[in-house]
């Protein structure tokens, strides 16, 4: 019997244990087909441990750009009982299900077919290489060129150490044996279209290491982080890569101690940034305060994860908005910049440190689990268009006032070592620092402290539809989803319009405007309180959310299901 | 008040020991200034919440820069400063609730990094800002506003505390005597690497202390501040260790070593491994 899989795309999942090497999997065979022209994201979940527990890790192979993860599984490969209890729902009509024939007794009537990987492997010579002969099993199946497999084993075990060549052929030998048993089979999934390279260079990155990358391109000097999931991998990128004359990469021993460490490193002049999670954003709330009221640019990622508390640290939520935007006690409302993309990570991280420059304070990144960890081809970067802006600093007398009243523009921020200085305050403080408790100095400069965010007027932003009376308008990591969620619905119904803005705060002015038109603004968001349409509320725009807890990213055609229930529901 | 600011009007009481502390200080600040020839704006005083830290806008003469922080956060901000620009004078000013109390979990991390940065505590026994609460440093049985029955608590011993943690440069003194401690704190500023000058500096309204530290020979008080011995080694922990369970307040430089500082280790990294974006970036490449 010869199933057919759709042509355009399809999702490759692999579940199993921790362990068991399903993200080299997934991985492997993203890089592989991007190296044939292909566009590839992949995604993986699982629990907070090293070993043990569900976990999976996919990729969606397409010949366009992908944007999510879409709604279900092509290809299923699984390895133990477990993953097959616990996915096989997942499965599409037409997909079919490779398991591990050693460790799993499928049910339920279905396109399955086993595989013994251990003993192949154990014929390759290389008792590690089992997942290489479900990957030869899966390309077969796929009529994926193996060659482009091959090309990849090549390049990753080319490592300069002895022994190299000998993994190369044993796991191109268990590639091999893979296809045999899959053409022994019968079973053939059908084949993609080909690809559609883009004549653009590329690159395969992940959304954290884009976003650090941008950082650094445009500048960064320091970088103090404590690891927490799912930023430690910025941590650890920053130490192997912010290395040169004037940087500073350390792990320090708090997140408390990296708040304070990065306004220290501003105040002194330098372009500093950390990244964390929801937990430490609740730690340096009160540092992002001082950072705010003494002005000092810093820039801090959020990575967001389940919350609250511990919550679930390896699961997809955008649940820290009102954290991240209103941080610290007072009157602080911090400038917000959420990337929907890879692509968009790099960027944000180059416009997070020059924001941070010009506005002469902190500045809060939004990223998530998802986007934070997931591979994606993007378009290689073009650094000569990078900018690295830096804070206007002043050379003048004694006495200099550092905190003028607001007068459309910010008065400039010496630097030590310069011709003047100040003192920065956490406290109220006059035009050169000193502690005030005059209400004339605090009108003055909660005013400016306000003002200048009218600075931050260059993030980029998309409207589609202007004359809808319905838009939707996701936010950050969602937004890939929810693209594809309004490419069906715009099928159905042209009236719906897309809203779309990088920065959260300050809200473009012609977004604002594009927004107060609406009848009705939907959020899809992955939050219990509907964060961001309660923001949107506040000012006056008539937005609902379309919330989602589970921990996991919404699904693109579930996702315009529960859309166009609620338009149906909100009745109009 | 400073000469520099009329607007600004708080003050520390009559009799005060953060007098004498920003007395040396200043002087610290002009002889190391004029010595290495820096701008007087590579001075970097880092201030702490509480009457200390206000000695961060009461400088006479020409203004170094400050950052007046959050409550116990002089630690990481300054280690923020000094490594992000290593060629600035870093300057820590706090007090014992401050340092010690909030503050004491970087202690620590600080100390086994070793950066060059210069910590003067003024330790009083008490919170002063707030009227009169127990600090660390309070005595047993002290009766303070927060204690009205008498810290139950031991009393913290802040030298011990910064030798077992390996601070490299640990000095003692008092506020009455400015000229002698800005040599200490001078020293402290020359140390490459972390330098703790421990000050007592009594607080008159709510725990003054002058007669318990200098003694009082009319009312038979004998002081618990002694100058330490010639021939004490402030290379030798174990002496160290010795001098300091004597008990009392040692009036000089307790212990000294010159361990590698982070910056020197850093340096050594960069060095070897510097990266450049477009070399970064093509590692990326499919």
């Amino acid at each position: 019997m010869v199933q057919k899989v759709k042509s355009k795309d399809f999702v490759i999942r692999f579940a199993g244990e921790g362990g068991q090497g399903l993200v080299t999997s997934a991985d492997a065979m993203a890089r592989a087909a991007t190296g044939a022209g292909f566009y590839c994201q992949t995604f993986s979940t699982f629990p907070s441990q090293i070993m043990g527990g569900p976990a999976s890790s996919q990729v969606r192979i397409s010949t366009t750009p992908v944007l999510s993860n879409g709604d279900a599984v092509d290809v299923l490969v699984v390895l133990n009982q477990y993953a097959f209890d616990n996915h096989i729902d997942d499965l599409s009509e037409n997909g079919v299900c490779i398991y591990n024939a050693q460790d799993c007794i499928p049910s339920g009537d279905g396109n399955y077919f086993g595989i013994n990987a251990d003993e192949l492997a154990k014929e390759s010579g290389n008792t590690r290489a089992a997942n290489m002969v479900i990957l030869g099993a899966v390309a077969t199946l796929i009529d994926f060129k193996l060659e482009s497999i091959e090309n990849f084993v090549k390049e990753r075990f080319t490592r300069g150490r002895a022994g190299d060549d000998e993994i190369i052929k044993s796991n191109i030998v268990a590639l091999g044996l893979g296809t045999e048993v899959a053409k022994k089979s019968g079973f053939s999934v059908g084949s993609l279209d080909d690809p559609n390279a883009p004549d653009y260079e590329q690159i395969m990155i992940t959304g954290n290491a884009a976003l650090s990358l941008g950082a650094v391109s445009a500048g960064l000097d320091s970088y103090y982080g404590y690891p927490i999931s799912p930023a430690t991998t910025i941590l650890i990128w920053m130490e192997q890569n912010l290395i040169n004359e004037g940087k500073f990469v350390f792990q320090v021993a708090s997140e408390i101690e990296a708040i304070n460490n990065i306004v220290g490193a501003g105040f002194s002049g330098k372009k500093a940034m950390t990244a964390t999670a929801g937990p430490g954003i609740a730690l340096m709330s009160e540092g992002l305060g001082l950072a705010w009221m003494a002005e000092i640019p810093c820039v801090v990622v959020d990575i967001q994860r389940g919350g609250p508390a511990t919550g679930l640290p390896t699961k997809s939520e955008q649940s820290d908005l009102f954290a991240c935007m209103f941080p610290a006690h007072g009157d602080v409302r911090l400038p917000v910049l959420a990337p929907g993309s890879v692509e968009e990570c790099f960027y944000v991280g180059e416009l997070s440190v020059n924001w941070a420059e010009r506005y002469q304070g902190p500045v809060m990144v939004m990223g998530e689990f998802s986007l934070a960890e997931r591979s994606e081809n993007i378009k290689k970067p073009d650094l000569s268009k990078v900018v690295d802006e830096r804070r206007n600093s002043d050379t003048g007398s004694n006495g200099y006032k550092r905190y003028e009243s607001w007068n459309g523009k910010l008065s400039p921020m010496p630097i030590p070592g310069g011709e003047v200085a100040y003192v920065a305050n956490g406290s109220e403080h006059d035009e050169i620092g000193d502690t005030t408790h005059l209400p004339k100095h605090h009108i003055r400069l909660t005013e400016r402290r306000f003002a200048k965010l009218g600075l931050l007027n260059d993030a980029p932003f998309e409207i589609e539809n202007p004359d809808s009376e319905i838009a939707i308008m996701p936010w950050g990591s969602s937004k890939g989803v929810a693209r594809e969620a309004y490419q069906q619905l715009i099928e159905k119904d042209k009236n719906l319009g897309w809203i779309y803005s990088v920065a959260l705060n300050p809200l473009p002015e012609d977004i604002k405007e594009e927004l107060k038109r609406k009848k009705l603004v939907i959020v899809p968001e992955l939050n219990y309180q509907g964060q961001w349409s309660s923001i949107l509320r506040m000012e006056g725009i008539n937005a609902v959310s379309v919330t989602q807890f589970t921990g996991l990213p919404f699904k693109p055609t579930e996702l315009a299901n529960k859309i166009s229930d609620k338009i149906k529901e909100i009745g109009d | 008040m400073s000469d520099r600011n009329p607007e600004y009007d708080f003050k520390w009481c009559p009799g005060c020991g953060d007098f004498g502390v920003k007395r040396a200080l200043e002087q610290a600040i002009d002889t190391y200034t004029e010595e290495f020839e820096i701008p007087r704006t590579s001075n970097v005083i880092v201030a702490g919440i509480g009457c200390s830290g206000n000695m961060v806008h009461m400088m006479d003469g020409e203004q170094p820069f400050g950052i007046h922080g959050i409550h116990g956060r002089t630690l990481p901000i300054a280690f923020g400063v000094s490594t992000s620009r290593p060629d600035l004078n870093t300057i820590i000013v706090a007090g014992d609730g401050d340092f010690l109390s909030i503050g004491g979990e970087h202690i620590g991390p600080a100390a086994s990094r070793n950066p060059n940065m210069t910590c003067i505590i003024m330790d009083n026994g008490v919170y002063g800002l707030t009227k009169g609460q127990s600090s660390p440093t309070s005595t047993t049985g002290q009766i303070t506003t927060s204690t009205p029955f008498g810290k139950m608590e031991t009393q913290m011993k802040p030298l011990e505390l910064y030798l077992t943690y390996g601070v490299s440069y640990i000095a003692s003194h008092y506020s009455s005597k400015p000229k002698v401690l800005a040599n200490f704190i001078v020293e402290g500023m020359k140390h490459p690497g972390m330098s703790i000058i421990h000050v007592q500096s009594p607080c008159t309204t709510y725990n003054d202390t002058y007669d318990i530290l200098k003694g009082n020979r009319r009312e038979g008080i004998p002081g618990t501040a002694f100058i330490v011995e010639e021939d004490h080694d402030p290379s030798d922990y174990n002496a160290a260790v010795s001098l300091l369970s004597k008990g009392g307040v040692p009036l000089g430089l307790i212990y000294k070593k010159e361990p590698p500082t982070i910056t020197e280790l850093q340096n050594k990294i960069i060095k070897e491994k510097s990266k450049n974006p477009q070399d970064i970036l093509s590692s990326y490449s499919i």
